[in-house]
């Protein structure tokens, strides 16, 4: 078993609390796994993205090659588009729909969605409506990830597990949000898919 | 054996924390600092040791130079721009030698995701004469700096770790072994051999040459080179360095065979070992992240009659920029895999930008609005969050070139005519290196104006703390010699936008050296101070 997760966004929406949640519960299902962020100047704003890669045996290359991700996992509409070639024509795509806008040339959001839709397998989430339905507009990663869990080759405990791990220096309450963001993710998902 | 999760840099400096380190020190650097960074947590989380980010790498060379000379194991880490500055105790430190442990981690940006050059430290290593140790792994990484403790104070010589980016900042799961305790009471070092007078420093410089063969015989046997031949096919031999080897490998099992190979993980390199992996093959490709370092050795200047090299010199790898899986594949004959396509649209270009409510975008607007009476002006910046002030909407700085240059290129751009000279440099920058070029302009009354930009913190990297700021930074600017009448504090908020205006055009128009300090803090810590 091979899985190998194109993760995106803009710097600050959380993509390596996303990673962190992942690596974690694959380390927990006794997976290898290796994950190449961005950190430093490509943060401020900029878009964003990590090479995450989960296999049942070891892995030696950080990157993943052209045309061989398993999923494009984005938080942000745009930044889907920008890895499109990593992905094996057969991938999934799982985006949210909730554009950040930092930039003036910013695309006709139908436009990207129209092209986001020639992926085979696609998944559009509006992850800001229902990270606020889950009490933290913060937790849109969260949302995220729970869409993706449909798809990961991981157990849904061992996700939630580190998603408490994760937050509960920040109290219970942002614990629950982001568990809550997760399984509203995770639902809309299996709607959709 | 316990598991654990790290980045590439975090696997480093638990390996020196079980090596038995006393002190670490370190400057912010992308992708560097998250070694210091995990350092202090370990320091803070009750492990018995220190971890210091310092004013600059220089400085925190010496420091871990003088833990080194008392008998104790040191870490200092950086990135590859951070040893230019350090190089000249790092050089030195090869001819005094260490006394206990010394071990510099020297991480390399190829492909320059934060950095303005992708220089490969493989060179530093080799003009000291030292050891040099390249993981490939996370776990190569952790085991590697372990060893690097023990090496350096078997052969009395500092020992380079050189990491680049891909490790640096990439996450996998790491066993980890049993810690040893620090080098107990002190040993000095032998004043003879760190007196570096001429007649020492002869001495002791022809003893590191003497020991270059014991080092290269270490390289022969060590795990981390590994020559793989396979006797069933000699048509192509790869020579792969450091993470080159992961490409590599993620490439071979795709193809019909797995090519004889040479993976080299310490310099000096295994002389002998190469010449078996030559020897045997027909063609040879050298596979490397960063500079072509090997394949400059292997190549010399006549080549290797009836062998074809290839490599970075011959372009069937890139010459710069980081190394893919995609091109390693291409080198080793293999087609490249198609991804979707996004076809007929723009995909718009999201580049890094100063954060929502930054003072540095009030300070670049009142800036702008003040030199638009100064047609021939020039503006010289520095290394910092404020180096995104070149770009739209902006455009507020010419220059950036390395730590502290904008305040004596502005010196020189003032004596070779220009005006007004401006210098726009941040806080930590300024401590870091912008202290003796404004003592310079000082002392000549340069007809400059530099601002600096105290936010408070060192911001690009993640908000470590900065040595000038604050009130001290003022007093010290009083004691480098700026005339109190011009040096000027201004609060960048756009409610004072006009009082700001009206306070720098009064500095661009003196003719002597101002100094306007644009104090108010980075946005980030601001907003990591309220949330907890």
């Amino acid at each position: 078993m091979k899985y190998d997760i194109i993760l995106a966004g803009v710097g600050g929406q959380g993509i390596l609390s996303i990673a962190f949640v992942i690596d974690n519960a694959a380390l927990e299902a006794g997976l290898f796994f290796k994950q190449a962020e961005v950190h430093g100047m490509s943060q401020r704003g900029g878009a964003v993205q990590s090479h995450l890669r989960l296999s049942d045996t070891r892995i030696y290359s950080d990157l993943i090659p052209l045309g061989e991700a398993d999923m494009i996992l984005s938080v942000e509409p745009l930044e889907t588009l920008r890895y499109f070639e990593y992905l094996k024509p057969e991938g999934a795509v799982v985006s949210s729909t909730a554009p950040y806008v930092n930039i003036p040339d910013y695309p006709p959001l139908e436009e990207i969605f129209k092209e986001i839709r020639k992926a085979p397998v696609n998944v559009l989430i509006d992850s800001e409506k229902l990270a606020k339905e889950a009490g933290s507009i913060r937790a849109q990663n969260m949302v995220m990830l729970g869409a993706a869990s449909v798809f990961l080759p991981l157990r849904e405990e061992h996700l939630k597990k580190y998603i408490e791990v994760l937050f509960e220096r920040r109290g219970a309450q942002l614990v629950q949000n982001n568990l809550k963001a997760f399984e509203l993710g995770r639902q809309a998902a299996l709607q959709k898919h | 054996m316990k598991k654990m999760v790290l980045l590439g840099d975090e696997a480093v400096a638990l390996a020196a924390a079980h090596a038995g380190l006393t002190a670490g020190y370190s400057y912010p650097g992308t992708p560097a600092s998250e070694i210091m960074e995990y350092l202090i947590r370990l320091s803070n989380g009750g492990e018995n040791l220190l971890a210091r980010w310092c004013v600059n790498e220089k400085v925190a060379y010496e420091e871990a130079l003088g833990v080194s000379f008392a008998g104790k194991r040191a870490l200092v880490s950086f990135k590859h721009v951070g040893l230019n500055v350090a190089a000249d105790p790092f050089i030195n430190s090869a001819i005094t030698g260490a006394n206990g442990g010394l071990v510099v981690v020297v991480a390399d940006d190829p492909g320059m995701h934060s950095s303005q050059d992708e220089q490969d430290s493989r060179y530093y290593a080799d003009f000291a004469r030292i050891l040099c140790l390249e993981p490939t792994s996370h776990q190569e990484a952790y085991d590697m700096t372990r060893e690097a403790f023990d090496l350096s104070e078997r052969f009395g010589i500092p020992v380079m770790i050189r990491l680049v980016t891909r490790l640096a900042h990439s996450r996998a799961s790491v066993s980890v072994r049993e810690p040893r305790l620090p080098n107990q009471g002190l040993s000095y070092g032998h004043p003879e051999d760190w007196t570096l007078l001429p007649s020492n420093a002869k001495r002791r410089f022809r003893l590191l040459l003497d020991r270059q063969g014991e080092l290269k015989e270490y390289a022969e046997q060590s795990v981390f080179n590994q020559l793989v031949i396979n006797s069933e096919n000699n048509k192509l031999g790869v020579v792969v360095t450091g993470i080159g080897f992961n490409y590599f490998k993620e490439v071979a099992a795709k193809m019909p065979y797995e090519p004889s190979y040479l993976k080299i993980s310490t310099y000096p390199f295994p002389e002998n070992k190469l010449r078996q992996l030559l020897e045997k093959v027909e063609e040879i490709l050298v596979i490397e992240e960063g500079y072509p370092f090997m394949e400059r050795f292997i190549r010399g200047v006549a080549g290797i009659p009836g062998k074809v090299i290839r490599g970075k010199m011959d372009r069937s790898l890139p010459s710069s920029g980081e190394l893919t899986p995609d091109a390693v594949s291409l080198a080793l004959g293999l087609s490249q895999k198609k991804g979707l396509k996004v076809e007929n649209f723009k995909i718009a270009q999201r580049p890094p930008q100063l954060c929502p409510g930054c003072p540095h975008a009030d300070t670049f607007k009142a800036l702008n609005e003040a030199l638009k009476d100064f047609p021939n002006n020039n503006v010289f910046s520095d290394i910092g969050c404020y180096t995104l002030g070149a770009l739209p909407p902006y455009n507020a700085v010419k220059t950036c070139v390395c730590m502290g240059a904008s305040v004596s290129m502005a010196k020189g751009g003032a004596e070779a005519g220009i005006f007004p000279s401006v210098a726009v440099i941040g806080d930590s920058t300024f401590a870091h290196s912008g202290i003796t070029p404004l003592l310079d302009a000082a002392y000549a009354n340069t007809d400059m104006t530099v601002i600096i930009l105290d936010n408070g913190t060192v911001a690009m990297t993640g908000g470590q703390p900065s040595f000038g700021t604050g009130e001290p930074l003022n007093r010290l600017i009083e004691g480098l010699g700026v005339g109190k009448d011009h040096l000027k504090v201004i609060v960048p908020l756009p409610k004072n936008h006009e009082q700001n205006v009206k306070t720098i055009k009064e500095e661009l128009a003196y003719h002597g050296l101002s100094v306007i300090i644009a104090r108010r803090e980075c946005i980030q810590i601001l907003g990591d101070k309220k949330r907890s």
